[in-house]
C-alpha cells in the first residue's frame, strides 16, 4: 500500500506492507537512523518521535497509521545546524554515556518542555518514565533537560550568561 | 524482529463506515484505535487478524463531557486525557489514580480507554475502575445502539460483549453525591501490569455507607469485583473494622494464579490490603479529608 507522511516538514511517500512499523518506515525506508529500534515492545522508549505534536513509541505504530500525519524525528531538532536547548543541554551536563537512549529522551524532553516549559525534577523522571537508559545517567539526563528549561535559547543564552 | 503477520489495512472514516468495513470483513477484522494492546499481541501472533480497521481519525468520540445525570466518556479518549481531565479529577480520582500507573506517558499518549476495555485483559486496570463504578457501556451497531452495564461487559479473559460488526463508542458513569473514590496499584516496576490492584468508591450518608462499589484486578475475581464486600458494607457504618471486614471477604473470594508476578498467597495479601486502603482513602475524600 502506498503512505503518505510529513517527516520532518518533507512529504515522503513511499509503497509498504500494511505491517510494516513506523520505526522500520523512518530507518530503514527513509534512512533516517536517528530513531533508534530497541526492545520492540513498547518498554524502552528510544524509538520515541512525534506524531502530529504527539510524543510516541514508533515501535507500536504502524507507518500506514502514520500516512497523513506530521512526524517528526531527532534529525529535525537542530535548526540550520545549530543545536536545540535540549540537545545542548545533553552536551552542557553529559547526559548520555553510550547515547542509544538518547534520541528517545530528546524527543520525549522536548514534549514534555512543549508542554511544561519549567518542570521540576519529579516532573522531568515521571515524563522519562517510559524511556530506559541502561548506562544508569539518570541523574545527567535530569539535569540535562533542567538545563534546557533554564537556557530555552540553548547555547546562545548559555555564551551570554 | 518482531513482525505481525500479513493482514489488510483499512481506514474508517466515521463510526458507521467503520461498522460498515467490519460488516464487510466479517470475524477476521479488528479494529485498531491506539493499538498498544493489540500491535503486541499481533507481534507475538497470539493475534492474527485478517483485516485492521484503523479508527483513529474517527470524530465526536473523544469527549469527556457531563451528560444528564452520567459523565460520558468517549471510546477514543486517550489515557492521556484520562489523567489531565478536571471533570474526572472533580467526580471521580480514582481514574487519575489509576492512570497514573498504567504503562508510562508515552503508552498514555497513544492508548484509548476504548481499547483498553475492548482488550479485556484480566489484568487491565480500567476495566476495575468501571466495575468499582458500576458504569455503562455503549455498543452500535448498524441495528442501533444498545448499553451494557459494565459488569456484564467482560465476559471472561480476552473476551466482551461486543460482538462482531459492533463498536464499544462509549462509557458512561452515574454522578453521584457525597462520594469519594480511590485506586491502588502493586507492580513490580513502574509501568507495569499490576500484581494486583484494587478500586473504590463509597458513597456516605452521614457516617454510614450509603453506597459502595469495589473493583478488584488481576486477582481472579469474578467479574473484577466482590460482591458480597460490597453488600457487607452497604448501610452500615463507614469504620475500620467494617472495611477490614470487607478486604478479608476479597481475600478469601478472590481467584487469583501464582505466574511471574507473583504467588497465589502473595496476591490474596494485596487483594486484602489494597482493598482496606482504597476503602479508607475513598472514604477520606468523600469526607474532603483528602484530596
Amino acid at each position: 500500500m502506498q503512505v503518505t507522511m510529513t517527516v520532518n516538514g518533507d512529504e515522503v511517500t513511499r509503497d509498504v506492507e500494511p505491517r510494516m512499523l513506523l520505526v522500520h518506515f523512518i530507518r530503514d525506508e527513509l534512512g533516517l537512523t536517528g530513531t533508534h529500534w530497541g526492545c520492540d515492545t513498547s518498554n524502552c522508549g528510544t524509538c520515541t518521535l512525534w506524531v502530529d505534536g504527539e510524543a510516541v513509541k514508533s515501535c507500536t505504530v504502524l507507518a500506514a497509521m502514520a500516512g497523513g500525519r506530521d512526524v517528526h524525528t531527532v534529525e529535525g531538532v537542530a535548526q540550520n545546524g545549530e543545536l536545540d536547548a535540549v540537545q545542548q543541554g545533553f552536551l552542557e551536563e553529559h547526559g548520555l554515556q553510550c547515547g542509544f537512549c538518547t534520541p528517545g529522551m530528546i524527543m520525549t524532553a522536548k514534549w514534555l518542555l512543549e508542554r511544561d516549559p519549567d518542570p521540576d525534577e519529579g516532573t522531568i523522571r515521571e515524563a522519562i518514565s517510559g524511556n530506559l537508559c541502561r548506562c544508569t545517567g539518570y541523574e545527567n539526563i535530569v539535569r540535562a533537560v533542567r538545563w534546557a528549561a533554564e537556557h530555552p535559547a540553548g547555547a546562545d543564552e548559555e555564551v551570554s550568561a | 524482529m518482531q513482525v505481525p503477520d500479513v493482514f489488510e489495512y483499512e481506514r474508517a472514516s466515521s463510526v458507521d463506515d467503520a461498522i460498515a468495513l467490519l460488516e464487510k470483513h466479517g470475524d477476521e477484522a479488528r479494529l485498531i484505535a491506539g493499538g498498544h494492546s493489540l500491535l503486541p499481541m499481533m507481534k507475538l501472533r497470539l493475534a492474527v487478524p485478517e483485516v485492521l480497521i484503523d479508527i483513529n481519525d474517527l470524530e465526536g468520540l473523544d469527549h469527556i463531557r457531563i451528560d444528564g445525570d452520567e459523565i460520558a466518556i468517549g471510546a477514543m479518549v486517550r489515557h492521556a486525557a484520562l489523567l489531565e481531565s478536571a471533570l474526572l479529577a472533580e467526580h471521580y480520582p480514582i481514574f487519575a489514580d489509576a492512570e497514573r500507573v498504567i504503562a508510562d506517558p508515552l503508552v498514555r499518549n497513544r492508548g484509548t480507554i476504548g481499547g483498553s476495555f475492548c482488550q479485556g485483559d484480566p489484568a487491565e486496570d480500567l476495566a476495575s475502575v468501571g466495575t468499582a463504578l458500576r458504569g455503562s457501556a455503549v455498543i452500535r451497531s448498524s441495528a442501533g445502539e444498545r448499553t451494557v452495564p459494565i459488569r456484564e461487559f467482560h465476559q471472561g479473559p480476552y473476551e466482551t460483549a461486543v460482538g462482531d460488526a459492533e463498536m464499544l463508542v462509549e462509557l458512561r458513569f452515574p454522578i453521584r453525591t457525597h462520594i469519594g473514590s480511590a485506586y491502588a496499584k502493586v507492580e513490580r516496576r513502574v509501568g507495569d501490569w499490576a500484581v494486583a490492584a484494587a478500586g473504590a468508591f463509597v458513597q456516605l450518608d452521614g457516617d454510614q455507607i450509603a453506597d459502595v462499589g469495589i473493583g478488584l484486578t488481576a486477582v481472579g475475581a469474578d467479574g473484577f469485583t466482590c460482591p458480597e464486600a460490597e453488600d457487607l458494607l452497604r448501610g452500615g457504618p463507614a469504620t475500620p473494622e467494617r472495611f477490614a471486614d470487607a478486604a478479608q471477604l476479597c481475600h478469601d473470594l478472590c481467584a487469583p494464579v501464582t505466574d511471574q508476578r507473583g504467588p497465589e498467597d502473595y496476591k490474596r495479601h494485596l487483594a486484602r490490603e489494597l482493598t482496606r486502603r482504597v476503602l479508607h482513602r475513598a472514604t477520606a475524600r468523600a469526607r474532603g479529608e483528602e484530596s
